[in-house]
């Protein structure tokens, strides 16, 4: 059953080839073999996953289930789930308990899916490795040697292996996609205020958005039929109605403009992942498709504007972390700024840390014009790139990642190269776009993803030229050796 | 040298909204610490803003009522500090572009005259919660009851010459905002608090001196006294030589006197940025026409209205226009008599004032409305009662002794209004006071009111004055 697509066990369920409950001891037995070794999974939640499946099979005995009732998931440790420690990757939050779920999980167990756990991810989503996490890296299902992309790794990883059919990821530079691409699955970037953002802990609140991740286009469009829409408990969601994803995905791809955006294929590009997107891209021709080169010339600034905008939003959404209400506090503080530094010293890890200072720094008095207001500037004039854009095309396409999965350690003292593998995603959530990977081939052993950008609410647009992609591929159904 | 002294003030008005400004949480005053916090109050994780818009409202009521523009778009910021009582380590405040923006405030001086005071901004923040120092020994308590109350900071321009004129302006702002409802105006429970910008400068030189800022003054009285001793420790330090110092300062009502809190250079950079959990506030023509539809009459209209429509004189409409409820009590207690708004106005501002002073009563819980007090009046009117009797009359509505027509019965004070009668007493009281009657009559016009008094109490105060008057002036002259 492991192998199977949410599409496939939906399917399955419903015509009784097996129960929730089986479906789900399947892959808390799976996770039960295989996280000692790929460390996906904070907190696995097996009782209450049985009891969930147990639910679930009894409402579809009333007639009452879902495309994903009784379909197990888990949900990336940034998620607040009630009840279940919600991490965030953080020894800051190692024994925090939500007394509230977030919009995503909420919706998610009102769909009747089986949470399994809580996935592993870059400490507060600051990473692109998953190495930043206090509960230790995740190790990539093709390679155990090489890191599974972050921050929302261990979602991305427990897919590859087949630990879980799907779950859910935060995307703020590339969080869903860089980790779906350097593990070999699907993944989508909403457009920002398309899912809402109650629970989910904030990283760079302008830019954070959650989603799902899967094996499949189709998987992903089940999951973000039930995720997305308009809370009143987020201001910045946007009330506009949710299309039923999946009906739309075979759309055929006759007479779509594709745009490829030379500046995403120039230097800096691994000439072997350049093969793979450009076999892809071939791939999309055939399919009727037509491709165009197009230039989005600011994209060179959307790294430096990122490394401004986000830590300097983090610097104050991570202030409330200050050892007095809940989360980590130093033993024996001698006064105030004690318990305010060592529990903050403490609590964080470096790369947090140092995101903390640069945000401060850039939001200084003094400062915040030349950083701060100029980022800004430069996010104006990285969404009037893509507006030209898509007065040209209908979806732009190249690599998630300019490199396959690299290996663990190699560049974790080096922040600046880490911070290179999200050059073709940062510019998408600056402007607030909807965006997809998709494995699209390998480099040796490991996979590489093709990266799909739309206009603005275009999630139906990307997953169906995603899907059909995958009707005539079968990368997404490769299973890691060691998993199979 | 003449010094010239220049305040401005900032003024936190606390708004009357049943929630906060961005959670569902009661505001009401009082309750256990922690029991009206929520889960965004206490700013835990992944919890979101959202924006209430009675508060926005409300804001747009003051704004309108000082003639100041309502900004069509407002953006949330950010002032970020570390403190434990703020829970998120920053309060959404407005920064660069608040809601309200160029008022003015009219203000009346001692002398008579009046000034136009500017106000320069007036922006939406939340309140942060409250340290509690006393009873966790040697640790503190933090209660976040007040955490996200909605606020209403009103900063003045740099108009205001003296400590007097700064009360002034602060008591016409406060009568605003509790006429028009969106504050309780309660200055106890910092619902209402100041904090004063104090410098003073050699009369003539139009350049500011440097400024010193004293925070949370919750009296009228506490501000004018630390502004006073503000603008005297100023003038002295410059005076022998010294320099003011830009700096928070605090004052102490037990000792008189201001303190300094933290200098400039100790003062926090905020690191403001706009809040990227909250939109801009957009406000469109038709919401702002509907709140200018909504605003009650302003005191100054409605007293001018006193002088016109009731021929009062300028201090008595200045008295009854206060406050709403009392010109409401008032206006009801004309309608319902048809007339006598002097008469009224004389009661009003008078024994009724005076019993709900002494028993600190609001004007809601006034045990006499304006229907008995209304027909109490009519008996004075109609002669029934003297306006002496009615004062003790009145005194027992207030006790819960009924209604005026069945005290007076139950009473016996019917008024004399039989002249013969009256002659009878009349008659037996000159008898009574041979010597005073020869004095009288030898020119000691001054026993009159002897004669009067001992009329009125032969009668035990019921006979009708004026009758009395008519009557003794004939028979005294014999």
């Amino acid at each position: 059953m492991y192998e199977k697509t949410i599409a496939q066990l939906s399917a399955g369920l419903a015509s009784g080839q097996f129960s929730s409950e089986e479906l789900t001891r399947v892959f808390l037995e799976r996770i039960e073999r295989s996280n000692p070794q790929l460390n996906a999974f904070i907190t696995v939640t097996a009782e209450s996953a049985l009891a969930q499946a147990q639910a679930a099979d009894q409402r579809r005995q009333r007639g009452e289930a879902g495309p994903l009732t009784g379909i197990p998931i888990a949900h990336k440790d940034i998620f607040c789930t009630n009840g279940v420690r919600t991490s965030c990757g953080s020894q800051m939050l190692d024994r925090f308990i939500a007394p509230y779920d977030a919009t995503v999980v909420e919706r998610l167990n009102t769909a009747g899916a089986v949470m399994l756990g809580k996935t592993n991810m870059d400490e507060f989503a600051m990473g692109s490795s998953n190495e930043t996490s206090y509960y230790g890296p995740v190790r990539n299902p093709w390679d155990l040697n090489a890191v599974p992309g972050g921050s929302s790794g261990g979602s991305a990883a427990a897919i590859a292996a087949r630990l879980t059919p799907g779950a859910t990821g935060t995307d703020t530079g590339g969080s869903i996609r860089q980790p779906a691409a350097l593990c070999g699955i699907t993944g989508i970037k909403p457009t920002y205020g398309r899912v809402s953002r109650w629970g989910m802990i904030a990283y760079a609140s302008s830019l954070d958005q959650g989603g799902p991740m899967a094996r499949t286009a189709e998987d992903c469009a089940l999951l973000l039929t039930a995720i997305a829409g308009f809370d009143p408990r987020d201001s910045t969601c946007v009330d506009q109605p949710v299309p039923d994803y999946a009906a739309a995905l075979n759309r055929p791809l006759a007479g779509l403009k594709i745009g490829l955006p030379k500046e995403y294929f120039g230097t800096g590009l691994d000439n072997t992942v350049a093969a793979v997107i450009e076999t892809a891209v071939t791939e999309y021709r055939k399919l009727g498709a037509e491709t165009v080169e197009i230039s989005l010339p600011n994209s060179q600034l959307a790294i430096p504007a990122y490394y401004v905008v986000a830590p300097a939003e983090c610097s104050s959404n991570l202030a409330r972390f200050d050892g007095v209400r809940y989360g980590h506090r130093c033993d024996n503080p001698k006064d105030l700024l004690d318990l305010y530094t060592r529990s903050r010293a403490e609590g964080f890890g470096a790369e947090v840390q140092r995101r903390i200072l640069v945000g401060t720094f850039a939001l200084s008095a003094g400062y915040y014009d030349a950083y701060y207001l100029k980022a800004q500037q430069i996010r104006r004039l990285i969404s009037d790139d893509f507006r030209r854009a898509f007065d040209q095309v209908d979806v732009i396409a190249g690599p998630t990642s300019p490199t396959v999965a690299f290996n663990l350690g190699e560049k974790v003292d080096d922040p600046i190269t880490m911070y290179l593998s999200d050059i073709y995603t940062i510019a998408v959530n600056l402007a607030g776009l909807p965006s997809l990977s998709l494995p699209a081939g390998f480099v040796g052993q490991r996979p590489v993803g093709l990266q799909l950008i739309g206009n603005y609410f275009a999630e139906e647009r990307l997953l169906s030229v995603a899907h059909r992609y995958q009707q005539v591929t079968d990368w997404h159904n490769r299973v890691p050796a060691a998993f199979a | 040298m003449e010094w010239e002294t220049v305040i401005g003030l900032e003024i936190h008005a606390q708004l009357a909204t049943k929630s906060k400004i961005f959670s569902a949480a009661a505001t009401a005053y009082g309750a256990e610490p922690n029991t009206q916090a929520c889960a965004i109050d206490l700013g835990m994780p992944g919890v979101l803003p959202v924006l209430n818009q009675e508060a926005v409202r409300m804001a747009a009521m003051l704004g309108l009522a000082i003639g100041a523009n309502i900004a069509r778009r407002s953006i949330f910021a950010r002032k970020n500090y570390f403190y434990p009582d703020l829970p998120k380590g920053y309060q959404i405040s407005q920064y660069e572009l608040p809601v309200v923006e160029k008022g003015e405030l009219l203000i009346d001086l001692d002398d008579g005259s009046s000034r136009i005071i500017g106000v320069t901004r007036a922006h939406l923040e939340e309140d942060a919660g409250k340290s509690l120092h006393e009873d966790f020994h040697g640790q503190s308590g933090i209660d976040l009851n007040r955490a996200g109350t909605p606020l209403l900071e009103i900063v003045s321009e740099p108009d205001l010459r003296s400590a007097k004129e700064a009360v002034a302006y602060m008591k016409k702002l406060h009568q605003m905002v509790v006429y028009l409802g969106i504050c309780d105006g309660n200055m106890q429970e910092g619902s209402f608090r100041c904090d004063a910008n104090v410098s003073v400068r050699p009369k003539g030189q139009s350049q500011f001196g440097t400024r010193a800022e004293i925070k949370n003054l919750n009296s009228f009285r506490f501000v004018e006294r630390a502004i006073e001793f503000e603008i005297e420790r100023q003038i002295d330090l410059i005076e022998s030589g010294g320099k003011v110092v830009q700096e928070t300062r605090l004052y102490d009502p037990d000792k008189g006197e201001t303190r300094p809190m933290r200098s400039k250079e100790e003062a926090n950079d905020y690191r403001y940025f706009p809040d990227p959990d909250l939109l801009p506030l957009a406000l469109d023509e038709a919401f702002i026409e509907t709140v200018r539809a909504s605003l009650p009459e302003l005191p100054d209209v409605k007293k001018q209205r006193f002088i016109t429509q009731y021929g009062l004189s300028a201090y008595d409409a200045e008295v009854l226009t206060a406050g709403r409820p009392l010109s409401d009590y008032y206006e009801a207690v004309v309608a319902l008599l048809g007339g006598e708004p002097k008469l009224c106005a004389n009661w009003v501002m008078g024994d009724f004032s005076a019993f709900l002073n002494r028993d600190s009563k609001e004007i809601a819980a006034s045990p006499v409305n304006p229907e008995q007090l209304a027909a109490l009046l009519r008996r004075i009117q109609d002669r029934t009662i003297s306006g002496k009797i009615a004062k003790d009359v009145f005194e027992a509505m207030w006790m819960g002794a009924g209604d005026p027509d069945a005290i007076i019965e139950q009473r016996g004070l019917r008024q004399i209004t039989d002249s013969s009668a009256i002659e009878k007493v009349i008659d037996e009281v000159i008898a009574a006071n041979p010597d005073q009657l020869a004095q009288y009559r030898a020119g000691k016009d001054k026993l009159f009111a002897f004669f009067v008094g001992q009329v009125m109490k032969a009668s035990k105060g019921k006979a009708n004055p004026q009758q009395v008057n008519d009557v003794l002036v004939e028979k005294l002259k014999g």
